[in-house]
């Protein structure tokens, strides 16, 4: 967990050093704000991954001389298929079609996105098909 | 039924939940998968017929300008060509291609995983990124035809009275979905990477491929939100009566430049840092040799990755109201962790037994494309000579020799990796047919745009005057066009030719990372058993016994006995 938090970190610290020099040198705003959000995008998951790193044993994957027996246990919950997905997909392509060809499409492109929301959740809680 | 997994484990292979994987086949298997080898090859047969549609524009385009005042195509098709070759190439190829159908595959295996750890926003992605090419595409089927603005939509040209029409509202949307598969993909791989790594694959063990592909990801998720919001600006200035990009309502043009530039130059590493990912996997596999300067590989990635955000005016240098001396001092920075990768790539080969596959010539080749590519970007990115190149041939050719580099390099990882992800070889003999057109083909295509850019021939024209020296290098360039097409024909010959014929085994180029100890193709969830991870190549260190695994920066002189495969 320490490395990946020194890289995002590392990473945020050169984005803010970039943002206070091209803030205070090129009196331009849109580039210096995002060179600025840029900056917290790296620090947010950075500084939480770095505050977890210090209160947590290594990881297996941490650690350079772990068995792969140290690995034992669940790693997760796949799920093996889902209708879901391609439901929510075509429900975003006619949300987008309503931008260009006319508002109606949103009838059929939320509806799908509705119905993948609730569908898919309700997967989730049911742990997923295999 | 959740389906719970077990580690996987160093003993023998044993009964195991993942072999009773019972799933549906056919059409529902592909639209209810969730298995991220299946995903990721149907990113890699979309991503390949994307590639297919923009070279046949491109073809097209090159034979419109093989003759002087030529009429294939009217000037408004032109437009729509050249806006449509650069956009599907782009958006919906390149990218795609990279962090879709490659990253998808190969990077949960490389690090020991089962899977993407988000299995279903995996699959939506690859959903909006097919919708979204069909958007994109389907411009060419409604009145006043596809988007004419080129692939960067610059303000005011992109406003509604300039192009109105339903073309460039679909490649809005197309975009809009697009990016949010890509935004989706780089969440999976930062927390795939982050989090579901084998014991022992400690940061510095994973392959510099996965490390690319990490710094990428991180890339996507600064970079395409800035565009999304963009295109959600454009479309309200076109639709909604803002003014966030025209001067009549106070708004300021040269804010989309910015815009979405800020993404467009990180959008150039994020094209091309997975590729340098792919071949820095196929060199040392092909030399012989552990890669030559891992944790310079990692440094320099992610030197690029930092450097790449504040790069973004570098296009905009005739714009006349950026700041000159960061943007250049920026951009020139850029060349030397790009330096460092090109030096140990020919460290790593430096010496090294090295196999002449097609993979391997793939890898070469992309070496020196890019270097071309790279080297005249270095020229770009001295506002002097930008401003009397910019918008010219020049700068065609600059990045058509870097994103040729990315075919060959991608055509290489196709070699590589095509056997561990449908358990066949392609046929080296064609194999290397293709090669040679390839490569040939882009210098031969690319080299006379050089020259035409410096005598002054302009960007995105349909007709040029008779003018016979530009006339010349433009046949020459049509030439070249037409063997990288030939190229793609020998691709698609290979693959019908060589179908099921060539059986790969489980490590047919006794490969170095983790995907090479596991079958071809893998099985659900990839692994039956892991070997010990001790570094970064621990398939090579399993299958060579006798030999150590080497800590970092330690090369076998030439007293010391080297271990031959």
């Amino acid at each position: 967990m320490k490395v990946e938090a020194r890289i995002l970190l590392s990473l945020g610290s050169f984005f803010g050093l970039m943002a206070a020099l091209y803030w205070f040198w090129g009196h331009e705003n849109a580039g210096g704000v995002m060179i600025f959000a840029a900056m917290l995008l790296c620090f947010v998951p950075g500084s939480y991954y770095y505050w977890w790193s210090r209160r947590m044993r290594a990881r297996p994957e941490d650690d350079p001389n772990a068995t792969q027996a140290q690995g034992a246990g669940v790693v997760g919950a796949f799920p093996g298929t889902s209708i879901w997905p391609f439901t929510l997909g075509m429900g975003a392509f006619f949300v987008v079609l309503a931008l260009v060809f006319g508002i109606w499409f949103l009838v059929p492109g939320l509806g799908l996105v509705a119905w993948a929301l609730f569908g898919g959740t309700a997967e989730g809680r049911r742990g997923g098909t295999r | 039924m959740t389906d719970v997994l077990d580690p996987p484990v160093t003993s023998e292979p044993r009964d195991h939940a993942h072999e009773e994987h019972h799933g549906p086949t056919g059409i529902l298997k592909w639209i209810t998968t969730t298995d991220h080898k299946v995903i990721g090859l149907s990113y890699t047969v979309t991503a390949v017929i994307m590639m297919v549609i923009g070279g046949a524009f491109a073809e097209i385009i090159r034979a419109q300008l093989a003759s002087p005042n030529n009429t294939l195509v009217s000037l408004a098709q032109y437009n729509e060509l050249f806006t449509m070759h650069g956009s599907v190439m782009i958006y919906l190829f390149a990218g795609p291609f990279a962090f879709g159908a490659l990253a998808n595959i190969i990077v949960p295996i490389q690090i020991g995983a089962p899977d993407m750890a988000f299995p279903r926003l995996n699959a939506l992605s690859y959903w909006l990124y097919l919708t979204g090419s069909i958007t994109m595409l389907s411009g060419f089927f409604v009145a006043g035809g596809a988007a004419n603005f080129g692939w960067v939509a610059y303000a005011p040209l992109s406003n509604s009275i300039n192009t109105p029409g339903a073309g460039a509202d679909l490649w809005i949307g197309g975009l809009l979905l697009t990016g949010f598969s890509a935004i989706f993909t780089g969440v999976n791989l930062c927390a795939t990477i982050f989090y579901l790594r084998a014991p022992g694959m400690t940061m510095f063990r994973m392959p510099i491929f996965t490390w690319n592909m990490l710094v990428t990801a991180i890339l996507i998720l600064l970079a395409f939100p800035v565009l999304t919001a963009g295109l959600i600006m454009l479309y309200c200035d076109r639709h909604f009566g803002t003014h966030i990009f025209s001067v009549q309502g106070g708004g300021v043009p040269v804010l989309w430049q910015h815009i979405f530039w800020f993404w467009g130059h990180p959008e150039v590493y994020i094209l091309a840092l997975p590729f340098f990912g792919i071949i820095t996997e196929i060199i040392p596999v092909f030399s012989r040799k552990p890669v030559f300067g891992y944790k310079g590989m990692v440094f320099a990635t992610m030197t690029i990755g930092a450097l790449s955000l504040g790069v973004w005016a570098h296009h905009m240098f005739t714009t006349g109201v950026v700041l000159l001396p960061f943007f250049s001092l920026m951009s020139f920075l850029i060349a030397v962790p790009t330096g460092i990768k090109m030096f140990n790539w020919i460290g790593t080969m430096w010496r090294g037994e090295i196999w002449f596959s097609t993979a391997m010539l793939m890898a070469i080749g992309f070496l020196f494309t890019f270097l071309v590519g790279g080297i005249t970007g270095i020229y770009l990115a001295s506002p002097p000579l930008d401003f009397f190149t910019h918008d010219t041939y020049f700068v065609v050719a600059h990045f058509h020799s870097i994103v040729m580099a990315l075919v060959l390099g991608a055509m290489g990882g196709l070699y590589y990796w095509g056997p561990k992800i449908t358990g066949y070889l392609l046929n080296e003999t064609i194999g290397k047919v293709q090669f040679w057109f390839l490569f040939i083909g882009i210098q031969v295509f690319t080299l006379p745009d050089y020259l035409l850019g410096l005598r002054g021939m302009p960007r995105r024209v349909g007709v040029y005057p008779l003018h016979p020296s530009w006339q010349s290098l433009n046949q020459l360039s049509t030439v070249g066009a037409i063997m990288i097409g030939i190229s793609t024909i020998a691709f698609m010959v290979n693959i019908v030719y060589s179908w099921k014929k060539y059986p790969a085994g489980d490590n047919p180029w006794d490969g170095h990372t983790l995907e090479w100890f596991t079958t071809s193709p893998p099985p659900h969830h990839n692994f039956y058993r892991l070997p010990q991870i001790r570094s970064e190549r621990p398939t090579w260190d399993y299958n060579h016994p006798g030999h150590t695994a080497a800590e970092h920066g330690h090369h076998p002189s030439n007293d010391e006995e080297v271990p031959v495969a």
